[in-house]
């Protein structure tokens, strides 16, 4: 399972930088939403994927009775998931209103700030 | 329970939740902005009292013991950014009476500022890699929202730089952290320490320790990494410009500071090489670009990026007194580049522009104006008695004593380049006869009241400096305490896991 996922983190990534490479903003933002989740993915793999139970402890134990999952990359990932959707939900924004504003979705036409 | 060590995150988290409570009110949204960041100081003061005192603080956030919950850390480092953070926050809040717009402040610029100096003071004081990550993100959001307050033209194209080159450092920071934890199965700081040393693989270590050095390098704008930079600052209003001059790119530092002491300092020879190269090419592409610009902002943004190698070099050499250097050369550096930003402002205010072309004439008709622009300016480049001074005669004496002579003298070179476009600052701001005839039309639409309230955080800031360059001692020997706990992090991981090296206290 995980050499596939690896693949799979790899292909994502390089979508993301391939997309992230485009002069269109529309499509730097879609590489920035794949570029997230494989992020996202690649924390959750990273731990190694171990089939287990959930990491609760039965009344009366000190431990849990069988093999359990490693909860914190799921902990990571819920967290990095809701950050990555606020900050790609500003950057949807921003990419609009930056073209209300511009009126161009061409990167290589914003070099006003340029040096 | 070292309560203390909370309120740094705690009050601006308060004061923006209570100032969004007054939405609509603009008066209590200032009152709180001050009373807020005022509060900010004096706890951060206190905390560096603690600190220097007592050694370092540890709070277990929830009683959960060390390697499993999250561990608020404060040692010299974390406690004297805090104080920092504390100062700027206090000076832009006075500073923003006077010159932040009524739209800005209906969309929440308050809220946000609190919100920003939370996440600042969060990334100083947490002792947990992936809360690291999250006070990271705290910040970059509530500077992607301040940086487009306004929606102007140019704030639009520098906004879609920043933020696509912040986030991609964000995702290259979240893969290394996840790696990490695949590695070592733990997320404390301390913790990491202690497990990476005795481990064999050390490749993955390596690959590891550049990933993070590329993630904070973005954040901190070094050498390859810093366009966005130039390209972003100087087109929020003057108050914001100021904010992220003093702090944003010196928490990059600063977790360059604390990861590379802390966690990747087993094999020290081969990241600090590729740091040392990046310090010196830092310098010098920095104070070049500032070189070919003529417009006020654009010129101190170009050298925060060259003043960014001088405390990277600090880190990158590794001796004591280097170190030392290092942080004694944020610490000026924060102080100074706020001031400088604040001052622009003040020009633009009398003159309205930011163009060297359209100013002038300011030395006649306000003098105590050029002088508070000199004595940053100065203290920038390097010039005694003020405090960058002490700064660059520290780390180049470190430099010496190393015997990195090349980046030595880069470091040298660009002290005089720095004097240089200070000085093509004040001959075309200040000493120049003034362009046109309406500067008269323009000094009378500012009101005294406004003036004051703008002047007032930079003679603050000013005297900061004085006070640092006359009197260098009590920080001098701040910095060097906090470079003996930097380079000794057994003091750090025995204070957050206890003794015997695991558990909490």
């Amino acid at each position: 399972m995980e050499p596939l996922l690896a693949v799979a983190i790899g292909i994502l990534f390089a979508a993301a930088i391939y997309m992230m490479l485009r002069r269109s903003i529309v499509k730097l933002v879609i590489g920035l939403m794949l570029l997230s989740n494989a992020a996202n993915l690649l924390i959750f793999v990273s731990a190694g994927l171990t089939r287990g139970g959930p990491p609760l402890v039965p009344q009366g134990l000190d431990a849990p009775p069988a093999a359990v999952a490693d909860p914190l990359p799921q902990a990571l990932v819920l967290t990095a998931i809701v950050i990555a959707f606020g900050v790609l939900s500003f950057a949807v924004v921003l990419v609009r209103r930056a073209w209300e504003i511009v009126r161009a979705d061409d990167l290589d036409r914003m070099r006003d700030t340029d040096t | 329970m070292n309560l203390q060590l909370a309120l740094p995150i705690l009050i601006p988290l308060l004061a923006g939740a209570v100032s969004l409570l007054f939405w609509r009110s603009r008066l209590m949204q200032r009152m709180i902005a001050v009373a807020g960041t005022g509060l900010l100081l004096v706890a951060s003061v206190w905390l560096l009292a603690s600190v220097s005192r007592g050694g370092i603080l540890v709070l277990q956030v929830g009683n959960w013991p060390a390697p499993f919950g999250i561990s608020l850390v404060a040692d010299l480092l974390g406690a004297i950014m805090v104080v920092l953070t504390g100062i700027i926050g206090f000076a832009v809040a006075l500073y923003s009476l006077a010159t932040t717009g009524r739209g800005h402040e209906a969309y929440g610029y308050f809220p946000l500022m609190h919100l920003l100096l939370a996440g600042v003071a969060g990334a100083f004081l947490t002792g947990d890699i992936f809360n690291l990550y999250v006070w990271f993100e705290v910040m970059l959001v509530a500077s992607f929202a301040l940086l487009i307050l306004g929606s102007e033209k140019a704030q639009m194209e520098g906004a879609i730089k920043y933020v696509t080159l912040n986030l991609l450092s964000s995702v290259i920071f979240l893969v290394a952290v996840g790696l990490l934890y695949g590695m070592v199965g733990t997320l404390n700081m301390a913790d990491i320490a202690r497990r990476l040393a005795s481990l064999e693989d050390t490749g993955m270590v390596d690959v590891l320790a550049m990933m993070f050095m590329v993630a904070f390098g973005i954040k901190a704008a070094a050498f390859p990494l810093f366009f966005w930079l130039p390209a972003s600052y100087h087109t929020p209003p003057v108050a914001v410009s100021a904010l992220f001059a003093g702090l944003l790119t010196k928490v990059g530092v600063y977790a360059l500071f604390r990861v590379f002491t802390l966690i990747f300092h087993h094999s020290p020879g081969y990241t600090h090489e590729i740091l040392l190269w990046g310090a010196g090419l830092t310098m010098l592409s920095g104070v070049l670009g500032a070189a070919a610009q003529f417009e006020f902002r654009r010129i101190l943004s170009f050298h925060i990026v060259s003043q960014i190698g001088y405390m990277i070099l600090g880190l990158a050499l590794f001796t004591p007194l280097a170190i030392l250097g290092g942080v004694f050369y944020i610490a000026h550096h924060i102080l100074v580049k706020t001031n400088l930003f604040l001052v622009s402002g003040i020009v633009h205010r009398l003159q309205g522009s930011y163009r060297l072309k359209r100013l002038g004439g300011l030395y006649r008709s306000h003098p105590w104006l050029a002088v508070l622009f000199l004595i940053p300016a100065l203290s920038l480049a390097g010039m005694p008695p003020l405090s960058g001074f002490f700064a660059k005669f520290i780390v180049i004496r470190a430099g010496i004593e190393a015997e990195a002579y090349g980046v030595t003298a880069i470091a040298l070179l660009v002290g005089l380049l720095t004097l240089y476009s200070m000085i093509k600052i004040w001959s075309e701001v200040f000493w120049k006869t003034a362009p046109d005839g309406d500067e008269a039309d323009a000094q009378a639409a500012v009101g005294q009241r406004e003036l004051w309230l703008m002047s007032l955080p930079a003679v603050g800031l000013a005297l900061c400096t004085l006070l640092i360059g006359l009197n260098a001692g009590p920080l001098y020997a701040l910095a060097e305490a906090s470079a003996g706990e930097l380079l000794a992090p057994e003091r750090y991981i025995e204070a957050v896991l206890g003794p015997r090296g695991e558990g909490g206290p």
